[in-house]
């Protein structure tokens, strides 16, 4: 970041206040201010107000149709929300879509690797998409490979991996642009436990190695438990509760005036009360998705 | 602060888990500006399509069977029949550029299903989280198209050589071949696209693409000359793109006459406006 030499004149207490202020803006990597979106008379997110911190994992739970994914569109760019509603890193979603999107590395739900192409050639697309010049395009993708452990496998057809190698091609497919956001939607979804251990491995040697934010969506209570620095539990398109995993089981067990503590489900049941109806579960097109990925993952 | 910054600052720990070398993976590229991002994104989605139709050639090879037996059945027949007023060239000559105009358009026409099989296995997601503009997201699928439907027609070119059509082999001529081929190729991927974004599933596309395919096929000049149509279906020939292919190939390859300036100037325009239209309705497919 540049100085302006105007700054320099200014009065110490004015430049702290600046300072903070510039620490303020960029110390959400994502911040929503009453995201409101509706699939026709349906709120899918409901005056959503959520802000992650950069440099954090956090993850964004609840059950299917609880109105994550739809958040995840309208942060990513892939829903239009209005000015002012969604920022990224500062960068309004709606007024800098170019610019936010070169900030994200995304993953959808879906098993979005080519099985028609190798694991470097579908590496080597979002190099080029993202504008990796020609002379490091080969060595940023054998880096992102490497990252995620499938040098070995770079030159077979995506078509041939396991569901585990998959999602970890697509997370090198997300890495080679050097993304300061790592978006991930059910990134573990359908896989065995041990594929899932793996998975979240790499994201978070990935977070340590380079320092960037990751959010990610789960319906995996325990992961989440286990691996996010904070937690939002949404459910009918609002956040209900936010916090660090252990401070919502602390809060929920004082709450109880129980010595156990609560796991994360129970406190995710005890938001939810008896919300967790036959209208919870998503429609019928996210539940779809969410088979067929689960059924390509075997 | 400015997208160019690092990702992040350089951890120690980020030559444990990344190796040695890792500032590349921590240096955001430096964005493409202005017109060459158009070019850049095109090139990136053909160059896709190339590598897919050198991992597996089969859709190559079985899509060359209609074509071959086109020329090899009813090209043969007719031209012992002599039915069809051609100027005094075999009919099979005469119907091997409207049959090297079909099998491209074939491809390109059920173009949109691909995006729709993209939509669903979230690829078009992720394409659309990138910074690409969606009308270049666009253009450069429509040119991927126009790429295969190349390499599908060059296989039609050397069955119709080989069954003995006298076709130019110029390379001037051939490479104005090529650019109508990918032109209109372009239009008929961006009209099963602009499909897509309306219909939104692949069956319904499926009913759509079988609907409009054969009467744009037999609505044009492709296995017969526009004089011998009923005055309806002249008008219909007249506003089908198709037959501006067909026009423009007869006159490279054979030599016969035709209204080459016509004809690129139509299939330019149709281009630009099925991108247009593509373009605008690919948000309803990311919803």
């Amino acid at each position: 970041m540049t100085t302006d030499p105007a700054d320099m004149s200014a009065t110490p207490a004015a430049a702290a206040t600046a300072t903070a202020e510039a620490a303020a803006a960029h110390a959400e990597a994502v911040s929503c201010t009453g995201l409101t979106y509706a699939f026709g008379e349906t709120k899918a997110v409901d005056d959503l107000d959520l802000g992650v911190r950069e440099g954090e994992v956090f993850g964004l739970l609840g059950p299917n149709g609880a109105g994550k994914t739809t958040a995840i569109r309208c942060i990513t760019t892939l829903l239009p929300v209005p000015a002012g509603m969604v920022r990224v890193f500062g960068h309004d979603a709606a007024k800098e879509r170019m610019g936010v999107r070169r900030m994200l590395g995304y993953v959808p739900q879906q098993l979005s690797a080519d099985g028609g192409l190798t694991g470097r050639e579908n590496v080597a697309l979002f190099a080029r998409v993202f504008d990796v010049p020609r002379r490091e395009r080969a060595a940023r993708v054998d880096l992102a490979l490497s990252a995620v452990d499938l040098s070995d496998a770079a030159g077979r057809l995506a078509s041939t991996y396991s569901g585990g190698m998959i999602r970890r091609l697509e997370l090198a497919q997300a890495l080679v642009s050097a993304p300061r956001l790592l978006i991930l939607d059910e990134p573990t979804i359908g896989l065995d436990p041990i594929a899932r251990t793996g998975v979240w491995e790499h994201i978070n040697a990935v977070r340590e190695a380079t320092g960037m934010t990751v959010l990610v969506t789960t319906h995996y209570m325990d992961e989440a438990d286990q691996y996010c620095d904070r937690v939002g539990l949404m459910h009918r398109g609002r956040i209900r509760a936010l916090g660090t995993p252990e401070e919502l089981r602390q809060g929920l067990a004082e709450r109880k005036g129980t010595d156990t503590l609560p796991t994360l489900e129970d406190v995710f049941r005890d938001i939810a009360g008896s919300g967790l109806d036959d209208n919870t579960g998503g429609g019928f097109r996210e539940v779809r998705s969410t088979r067929r990925t689960a059924r390509r993952v075997g | 602060m400015k997208s160019e910054a690092p990702a992040a600052p350089h951890a120690a720990s980020a030559d444990r888990a990344l190796g040695k070398d890792t500032a590349l993976l921590l240096t955001p590229p430096v964005p493409r500006a202005g017109w060459r991002l158009l070019p850049a994104r095109v090139l990136a989605m053909c160059t896709v399509e190339l590598q897919k139709l050198r991992h597996d050639r089969t859709e190559l090879y079985t899509r060359a069977v209609q074509p071959a037996l086109w020329l090899l059945i009813f090209g043969q027949t007719f031209t012992r029949i002599r039915a069809i007023p051609t100027g005094g060239i075999p009919y099979i000559d005469y119907m091997a550029p409207g049959i090297i105009a079909q099998s491209a358009m074939f491809i390109a026409i059920f173009y949109g299903i691909q995006i729709i099989w993209e939509r669903d296995a979230g690829i078009l997601n992720k394409l659309l989280v990138t910074p690409t503009p969606r009308s270049a997201l666009i253009t450069g699928k429509a040119f991927a198209a126009g790429v295969k439907s190349l390499v599908q027609a060059i296989v039609v070119i050397v069955i119709a050589a080989l069954l003995g059509v006298a076709l130019t082999w110029n390379p001037l001529k051939l490479l104005g071949v090529a650019l109508a081929v990918i032109l209109a190729s372009v239009f008929f991927s961006c009209l099963s696209m602009t499909i897509a974004g309306i219909v939104l599933s692949r069956d319904r596309l499926m009913g759509f693409g079988q609907a409009i395919t054969m009467p744009l096929f037999f609505g044009s000049n492709a296995l017969y000359p526009v004089s011998v149509m009923p005055g309806w279906l002249q008008a219909v020939s007249k506003v089908n793109p198709l037959s501006y292919q067909v026009d423009a190939l007869r006159g490279l390859l054979l030599g016969t006459p035709s209204h080459l300036g016509a004809d690129f100037g139509v299939l330019a325009i149709a281009a630009a406006l099925g991108i247009t239209a593509a373009s605008s309705l690919l948000g309803r497919l990311a919803r």
